[in-house]
């Protein structure tokens, strides 16, 4: 008598485990690369940049081989991806820490208290100081703010809580993108032929230098402001109107507050974006070697225009005036970096409290 | 202070779209009304036409009569910010302001609105709001605490005493309870019961329960069927709603047969 019942389907054993490369495995075989494309380069008599790329290819290929053999067609494509994802991280980083070492190591030697104290008016044939910029630069980008803050946020409050969808709305996000494309020395000029009209010919003031860096700094902070408002949930706007309170009321006592943190981020940033603008401040800022506190009268110095001027029309002391021109991009760069870390630390202060 | 609200023919539309049809009820004072129906009927709609919430969205316009305490409310110069003062509203999600403490939470429809208020009288308000929100004693010594590190119960309660403070004559609520849970319902009941011995109060839920529990009287919101707007169906004593109703639709949606 034959069994005419299929036997039970045996299920096959599926192994979870498999062989693993041992963690440091990058690290080792990064280490490899190197040292291979070391030797192989210098035999070869190769530059930096040739030791580099090889090493690069060698460790992609081997750590890719290597898991191949080890564990499996898997594992292998993702180190690899793993791999260029760290080698594109890694070049990014070459530029900038490049560019900060080498302003560090030609700049530090200018810092000193003469250098940040001095300006540069009957300085002849000696090191002098960068103050009179350093007034300059903060003066004008003071000015640039106080014009944009307004007309930036108060376009953003426009453009969310009042036009919506409505056509005036969109013409002015399209005209906003406009600008933000506009090329700064066309900034310079605008001011320049505006203030010629209005004050005579040939005007140059500390004052259009804020107009110019304006009409670059309006449509990052109308932006910036547009997409942080966008972010406070309806549901606040709803409780306050529930509460009986007017719209405007409610514009600036919940949302503001709700999105100040990002707000004043946004305008952090737009301010470090203009503080180094060159080509406009060269037009109608003009240069000086003298401290001016007026930016409604005569021609203001800034660092980016110092150190352009200091470059190209160095005098009769080219490396004097050189070293004073890295010293003021230092400066220029740390100044932009405390802006950052402002930004970063009142973003914190500001953010609406979750904590129980 | 507590106020009836007569509501006679009102239609609600969304630009062309109409979204409630021909409502007629009258809504007694110091007592719970609950309003009940399947979603999208416009229960919450209605709701927010009382306190002319609605107006926040673009295009919603309504025709017919709401009249609160011999005023229509949608008189040509009746000022829509006056309606929401006289008549508060809690919402589904609580939404305290993250901007600020319990304390300035519970202050807030006084202080947006520029009331100065000495400390004392301050310190009066918010304890009397929070209590009344059955709230006082879990927060009396955190009070300068952010309001949102609150639990999900506790910021709808916030958000009732926070309606409250302003001493309002209506009080609606849209489905305060359907993110809580059921200890968190079971206190906003209670103080749903408390609470209407000073306020007229609205409330959408969905939780048939519910409505029988907290309620005098329930109206019955369905829609005509898929596209039409929604209606009235039937308006009576939460009992009679409840035990022997009027309506087929009615029996059939509360006992769990639909259609």
């Amino acid at each position: 008598m034959t069994d005419l019942a299929t036997p039970p389907q045996e299920h096959t054993h599926v192994p979870l485990k498999h062989p693993r490369l041992p963690s440091s495995a990058p690290l080792l075989a990064a280490g490899i690369a190197v040292a291979a494309s070391a030797i192989v380069g210098m035999t070869l008599g190769w530059g930096v940049a040739g030791i580099g790329a090889l090493a690069i290819v060698l460790h992609l290929a081997g750590i890719t081989l290597w898991s191949r053999a080890v564990e499996n067609a898997r594992a292998a494509t993702d180190r690899l991806v793993t791999s260029l994802v760290w080698v594109a991280l890694l070049v990014a980083l070459i530029p900038l820490v490049s560019l900060i070492w080498k302003v560090i190591t030609e700049g530090a030697n200018a810092l000193n208290g003469r250098f940040l104290t001095w300006s540069m008016r009957n300085v002849i044939g000696e090191p002098g100081g960068i103050y009179h910029a350093i007034i300059g630069t903060l003066l004008i980008t003071l000015a640039a703010a106080v014009i944009s803050v307004p007309v930036g946020l108060l376009s953003a409050i426009y453009l969310v809580e009042y036009g919506g969808q409505s056509r005036l709305a969109a013409w002015i996000r399209f005209l906003v993108d406009v600008m933000t494309g506009i090329p700064s020395i066309v900034a310079g000029l605008f001011a320049y032929a505006l203030f010629s009209i209005i004050f005579g010919p040939g005007t140059q003031m500390g004052l259009g230098g804020g107009v110019a860096l304006s009409l670059l700094m309006i449509p990052i902070v109308v932006r910036s402001a547009e997409e942080m408002l966008k972010l406070v949930p309806a549901d606040l706007r709803e409780a306050s109107y529930a509460l009986g309170v007017p719209k405007w009321r409610t514009i600036i006592k919940v949302v503001l507050p709700t999105a100040m943190a990002g707000i004043i981020t946004g305008v952090t940033l737009a301010i470090a974006r203009v503080i180094g603008e060159t080509a406009p401040l060269l037009i109608i800022c003009g240069s000086t070697d003298s401290v001016n506190f007026d930016v409604f009268h005569g021609q203001m110095a800034s660092l980016p225009v110092f150190i352009y001027s200091s470059y190209t029309q160095p005098g009769s002391n080219p490396e004097i005036l050189k070293s004073m021109a890295w010293g003021a991009a230092l400066v220029l760069i740390i100044i932009v970096m405390a802006l950052n870390l402002f930004a970063r630390l009142a973003g914190k202060f500001f953010a609406p409290k979750r904590g129980r | 202070m507590a106020k009836s609200i007569d509501i006679s023919d009102l239609s609600i539309y969304y630009g062309d779209f109409l979204a409630v049809e021909g409502v007629s009820m009258t809504i007694p004072a110091r007592s719970v009304t609950a309003l009940i129906g399947p979603s999208g009927c416009g229960k919450s709609t209605f709701l927010r036409t009382l306190n002319r919430m609605h107006e926040v969205i673009p295009g919603a316009r309504v025709e017919g009569k709401i009249v609160i305490d011999g005023q229509s409310l949608y008189d040509p110069t009746v000022d829509p910010v006056e309606v929401r003062r006289m008549v508060g509203m809690v919402f589904q999600r609580p939404n305290p302001f993250p901007t600020m403490s319990i304390y300035e939470n519970v202050l807030a429809g006084l202080r947006l609105n520029n009331k100065k208020l000495s400390k004392r009288d301050a310190d009066a308000v918010v304890e009397k709001a929070l209590r009344g929100a059955n709230l006082w004693n879990e927060v009396k010594d955190r009070l300068d605490r952010p309001g949102m590190g609150l639990s999900g119960g506790q910021q709808q309660r916030l958000c009732i005493a926070r309606a409250i403070a302003v001493e309002p004559q209506v009080l609606l609520m849209d489905e305060p309870c359907s993110a809580l849970d059921p200890i968190s319902t079971s206190a906003i009941e209670d103080l749903i019961h408390e609470l209407k011995t000073d306020y007229t109060i609205v409330i959408v839920t969905h939780n048939m329960q519910q409505a029988a529990r907290v309620s005098e009287d329930t109206g019955f919101f369905n829609l005509a069927g898929a596209g039409k707007p929604g209606r009235l169906i039937e308006f009576n004593p939460t009992k009679k709603i409840f035990s022997v109703p009027d309506e087929d639709a009615t029996e059939a949606y509360i006992s769990g047969r639909f259609g």
